[in-house]
């Protein structure tokens, strides 16, 4: 053994480094095989940023072809019910620079809607069951419908199909608990009116009333 | 001595507490109706027991808790309920939550109640469900409710009882420890007893409470429970600050202190629950602290809840103008209050109406000078001047990495800072906005669920139609074939009848197969035999009491009746046995088939033999029953049986001598045999075989029939090549469609494909034309229906002539235009908006049928005839 390798140093490395390539190699193919990464994990990222309100507002039958369609190259400011925040995020997240929203027809507003149906104008006809693409509407043929406010996605699919037109998309009123403090103004704006944020913690110590 | 610890940051603000502490507790005048809001805690609003109009005991349950984290509320007197609406309540948003109105009748009427004598006695759930029902949360912060608090899962090693009140201002809980002491160390033991006695029991005090620290110190004494006093600071109030003060363990960020071992509860609450248990009285007041320049007078007071603070204010000469700003709880962490209507919630610790001395307009904020005071005097150890930016921009992922969600919003940072910034506010926004983030990020997964389970649902129901569609076809193909090969005759008007009599027969004849038929004949023996050895038990126990002799001739008539039953049922099974040949050696199923076998193969005179000598046999057997029966209605139904039977063998007898010498002649009158019935006969012992046959078998079975098939297309073709007919070309295609079939069963098979097709049987009639009602082909599914139909109809059409075959058309679509009127009709009538579809039809249908008729009409025989 000793001999060959003195005798033969060039044949000795080259067989080493072969043998070290192969257990190598050998490690590396199992552990592909025993830790492989089950799905798409970047579509699953993308999917998770965008709002899941399925309107096809972005030109893709609901959010997760839109996420496919991104992954495989699409824009990533297309859709309007994420406003700007998502198309940051998914800036973000692709790391590329944030475009600008492309909302020229979409409806991109702050009100959180929902749908709401007449239901005494409602004639039972299930159009808007079948253009619901979160199940959230409840009726039957020549019942009447309703839609359920917890489960809707506010993307409007339904309102068109109606034929007697009693869907409408209400705003969702807000309650005492999804109120929430809002930031103060900017501080240039604040400087300006010299009307501060209302404040708390303001008991300093301004000499004008004894401890 | 206990050792005590020190908290990091922490500032010295006045303190402001003599003014409220002058003398004890207060009580109010009742309020002349009170406000009792359903969400007064941390978690789900409770739910109303009471509806407008009920009165109410002090005392009473008027809301139940609903979930979890949830807590009761009682009245806090007696009275009428007013309403259950939207009311404005103390919350910073100045918004309206649903609230109970209560009339005081000024009565104070208590309804029943009785504290727990021994509660040591009790078992801790039994206590914690009394301290749930009596609607106790944390009085002193954010009003968690307290059972919950109480119950947690990990043991329990330290209880810790906060008396801090480190705010400025609030004295409430300081008036409580001076006046109530005795009833707090009671509280504190049944708070052990829930806990499972832990080891250590403390008390924490700011040393700016001396006499509060001297009341409990007394009332403590040999109970275990140590009152620890300890250097006053701005915010040691905090739970986790008061926990590192008191034991030096720092709970971890995300963490609850009952992971660590530790639960803390502040005095007013552990006052609260020495009330429900010892005394039964659920938590319908609390010491709230009315203070600040704007009040004339400053005091603490028992206040029940839902008092209007409006109420509160007048009793303490409140100048309006005076105040520049109503705050609820202290200067640090309280809020203003938009309305002095709202009422005093279990969360009221104070009510602070400050002056313009007191609450001077907030100074313009400035920018930050990154001096870093802020994080000095933050007692969470944060980094506030970094969650401000960060909070400036949005930047949520940085705020939870710097921790934002440990800030307990003492306000401390705001209380230094040089420029002056709101930082709290900053703070409290970006922490509702993350939080609102995080509830439409788990809206959002809901919505994707549901999204990914609606497409399922349609794929599933696309998938399912489509099976359905392929049933129905292959349901359809194995109806023509059963057509094809049966050649069922279509003659005569009376043919659909009779096919829908076959159907029915063939159905009764399932319910009864001859094994069925045996295993009823047997168990209608069994029962009988049963019957008879009923009947005759009671007769031999009427003759044992003695029964007079008439009802004994009944139980005899009875028992006679019984036997002859059984006679009658035991020769039926016997003659059953005879007319089932070959029972025995092999399985009836095999007997079955083989007959079946036997008919299939059988020539038509055969076939007819044997039904003929079945007949005869049902015939004789069913004469030798009546022979044996003596019920005169069983009599009459077997003679009707037997009549029938008798018809049959006539006319099976006429067909058989109909049918001549040569079996294989055709049959021509539809009347004397009836050929319809015979084929469904051939069809129902087919299938019946081909039940009983191995795929193979069956393959071959199919084969043979494709042969027989081709054969025939092959005789029509020709026949229609020599006429010249405009038919040629179909049936050819046919044809070849025929043999591709042929060609792939072959395949199937894996049998050599036989080289010439056998000659065609000859016993195949030839279809008689002219019926233009399509047969019914007795299926339950009305598409394969539908399509067997089709099929039928166009093999009549192929062989009409032109002629009949436009009469036929213009026939059905005299149906066609009947039908799409009357949904028209329908739809008109409905509104539908499918009505002009429809109208389109139904023209295009009419124009058909014009120039159908008019080629009628103008060519009365334009081919010369067929
Ligand atoms: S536009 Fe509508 S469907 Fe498309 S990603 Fe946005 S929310 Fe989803
Ligand atoms: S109810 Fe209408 S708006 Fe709401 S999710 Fe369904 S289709 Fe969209
Ligand atoms: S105390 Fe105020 S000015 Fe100083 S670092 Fe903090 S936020 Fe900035
Ligand atoms: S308000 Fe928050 S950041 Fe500011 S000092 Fe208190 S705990 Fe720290």
């Amino acid at each position: 053994m000793i001999e060959i390798i003195t005798q033969e140093p060039l044949l000795a490395a080259l067989v080493a480094m072969v043998g070290l390539a192969v257990a190598f190699g050998a490690v590396l193919g199992f552990a592909a095989v025993k830790f492989k990464v089950e799905g798409d994990p970047i579509v699953d990222q993308i999917d998770h940023i965008l709002p899941q309100t399925q309107c096809g507002q972005c030109g893709y039958p609901g959010c997760r072809p839109y996420a496919e369609a991104i992954a495989n190259g699409d824009e990533i400011n297309k859709c309007p019910p994420g406003g700007q925040a998502t198309v940051n995020a998914l800036a973000d997240l692709l790391d590329v620079p944030a475009p600008e929203l492309d909302a020229e027809d979409g409806d991109q507003s702050d009100v959180k809607k929902v749908a709401y149906i007449r239901e005494a104008e409602c004639i039972g006809c299930t159009k808007c069951i079948q253009a619901c693409p979160v199940d959230a509407i409840l009726g039957a043929a020549k019942q009447m419908h309703t839609v359920i406010a917890s489960e809707c996605t506010g993307c409007d699919l339904c309102v068109e199909p109606c034929p007697v037109d009693c869907i409408e998309m209400r705003p969702v009123p807000q309650t005492i608990s999804d109120w929430q403090w809002t930031i103060p103004a900017p501080l240039g704006e604040r400087l300006q009116g010299l009307r501060s944020a209302d404040i708390i913690a303001t008991d300093r110590d301004t000499g004008t009333r004894a401890a | 001595m206990r050792k005590i610890w020190d908290i990091p940051g922490g500032i010295h603000p006045p303190e402001n507490k003599h003014q409220s502490l002058t003398d004890g507790i207060g009580t109010i005048a009742m309020p002349e109706r009170l406000i009792l809001p359903l969400n007064q805690h941390a978690g789900a609003p409770a739910k109303p027991l009471v509806k407008p109009g009920d009165r109410v005991l002090k005392g009473q349950m008027i809301a139940e808790p609903v979930g979890f984290i949830s807590a009761a509320l009682h009245a806090p007197t007696s009275g009428t309920i007013d309403g259950i609406a939207d009311q404005p309540v103390p919350h910073p948003s100045g918004m309206s939550a649903r609230c109970i109105e209560l009339v005081p009748d000024g009565r104070d009427e208590w309804c029943d109640h009785q504290g727990v004598g021994d509660y040591r006695a009790q078992p801790p759930t039994a206590l914690l469900e009394l301290i749930r029902n009596a609607g106790i949360t944390g009085l002193g912060g954010a009003g968690f409710p307290s059972s919950v608090k109480l119950g947690p899962r990990q043991p329990i090693d330290t209880l810790v009882i906060n008396g801090t009140e480190c705010e400025p201002y609030i004295t409430a809980d300081d008036s409580l420890m001076q006046a109530r002491a005795p009833e707090i160390i009671e509280g504190v033991n049944i708070l052990r007893h829930i806990l499972g006695n832990p080891e250590t029991v403390l008390i924490g005090i700011e040393d700016n409470k001396p006499r509060a620290f001297e009341q409990l110190t007394e009332a403590a004494e040999g109970t275990g429970i140590e009152v620890v006093e300890f250097p006053t600071k701005y915010p040691s109030g905090g739970e986790k600050q008061l926990i590192q003060i008191l034991t030096g363990k720092e709970v971890p960020s995300g963490k609850l202190p009952a992971e660590l071992g530790i639960v803390c509860q502040n005095v007013g609450t552990t006052f609260a629950v020495y009330n429900a248990i010892c005394r039964g009285e659920p938590l319908i007041s609390r010491i709230t602290t009315v203070t600040g320049q704007a009040c004339g007078r400053n005091g603490n007071y028992e206040v029940l809840l839902g008092t209007p603070i409006s109420h509160l204010l007048a009793h303490n000469d409140f100048d309006a103008k005076a105040c520049t700003r109503l705050v609820m709880g202290g200067p640090m962490m309280g809020f203003t209050l938009l309305d002095p209507a709202v009422p005093v919630v279990k969360t009221t610790n104070c009510i602070l109406a400050g002056s313009k001395a007191e609450f001077p307009p907030a100074p313009p904020a400035q920018a930050c000078i990154r001096c870093g005071l802020c994080a000095e005097a933050c007692p969470a150890s944060l980094l506030p001047q970094q969650l401000y930016w960060y909070a400036q921009s949005q930047n949520h992922e940085r705020l939870e990495a710097h921790n934002l969600f440990d800030c307990i919003e003492c306000g401390a940072c705001a209380y230094v800072c040089p420029s002056r910034i709101p930082l709290v506010q900053y703070y409290r926004a970006a922490k509702g906005e993350i939080r609102r983030h995080d509830a439409e990020q788990l809206k959002a997964d809901h919505a994707r669920q549901r999204f990914e389970f609606h497409k399922a649902r349609l794929e599933k129901a696309e998938a399912e139609k489509a099976a359905k569609r392929e049933a129905r076809r292959l349901a359809a193909e194995a109806a023509q074939r059963k057509t094809a090969t049966s050649e069922a005759p279509s003659s005569g008007p009376g043919s659909a009848d009779d096919l829908i009599q076959a159907a029915k027969a063939r159905a009764a004849a399932k319910k009864a197969s001859p094994d069925e038929q045996k295993a009823k004949l047997e168990r209608s023996v069994e029962a009988n035999r049963n019957r008879l050895k009923i009947a005759r038990d009671k007769l031999a126990e009427g003759r044992d009491q003695g029964l007079d002799s008439d009802a004994m001739a009944k139980l005899e008539v009875k028992v006679n009746e019984a036997a002859l039953k059984l006679k009658t049922a035991e020769e039926k099974l016997a003659s059953f046995d005879d007319t089932s040949p070959g029972k025995g050696d092999s399985t009836v199923a095999d007997d079955a088939a083989s007959r079946v076998m036997d008919r299939v193969t059988a020539s038509r005179r055969e076939q007819l033999e044997t039904t003929v000598a079945s007949l005869k046999k049902r015939i004789a057997s069913a004469e030798q029953a009546i022979g044996a029966e003596t019920a005169d209605a069983t009599i009459a139904a077997l003679q009707s049986g037997l009549e029938k039977q008798r018809q049959k063998l006539a006319e099976a007898e006429t067909a058989l001598a109909g049918l001549g010498p040569d079996g294989d002649q055709k049959v021509t009158d539809p009347t004397t045999v009836d050929a319809a019935s015979a084929a469904i006969a051939r069809a129902q012992a087919k299938a019946a075989a081909r039940a009983s046959m191995t795929p193979e078998q069956k393959a071959r079975e199919d084969l043979h029939a494709l042969d027989q098939r081709i054969a025939k297309a092959r005789d029509k073709a020709q026949a229609a090549r020599a006429e010249d007919s405009e038919h040629a070309a179909t049936l050819e295609s046919a044809l070849e469609k025929l043999e591709e079939k042929r060609r792939g069963l072959i395949e199937a098979l894996g049998a050599e494909p036989e080289e010439t097709v056998p000659e065609r049987p000859v016993a195949e009639s030839v279809p008689a034309p002219s019926a233009v009602e399509p047969h019914p082909v007795p299926n339950d599914d009305p598409a394969a229906a539908a399509i067997a139909r089709a099929q039928a109809k166009a093999r009549e059409m192929a062989a009409m002539t032109p002629e009949q075959k436009r009469r036929v058309e213009l026939a059905s679509l005299d149906e066609r235009i009947a039908k799409a009127r009357s949904k028209l009709d329908s739809a008109l009538a409905e509104g539908s908006e499918h009505v002009e579809a429809l109208q389109g039809a139904l023209e295009k249908l009419e124009n058909k049928r014009r120039s159908l008729a008019q080629q009628d009409s103008d060519g009365v025989n334009p081919e010369g005839g067929a």
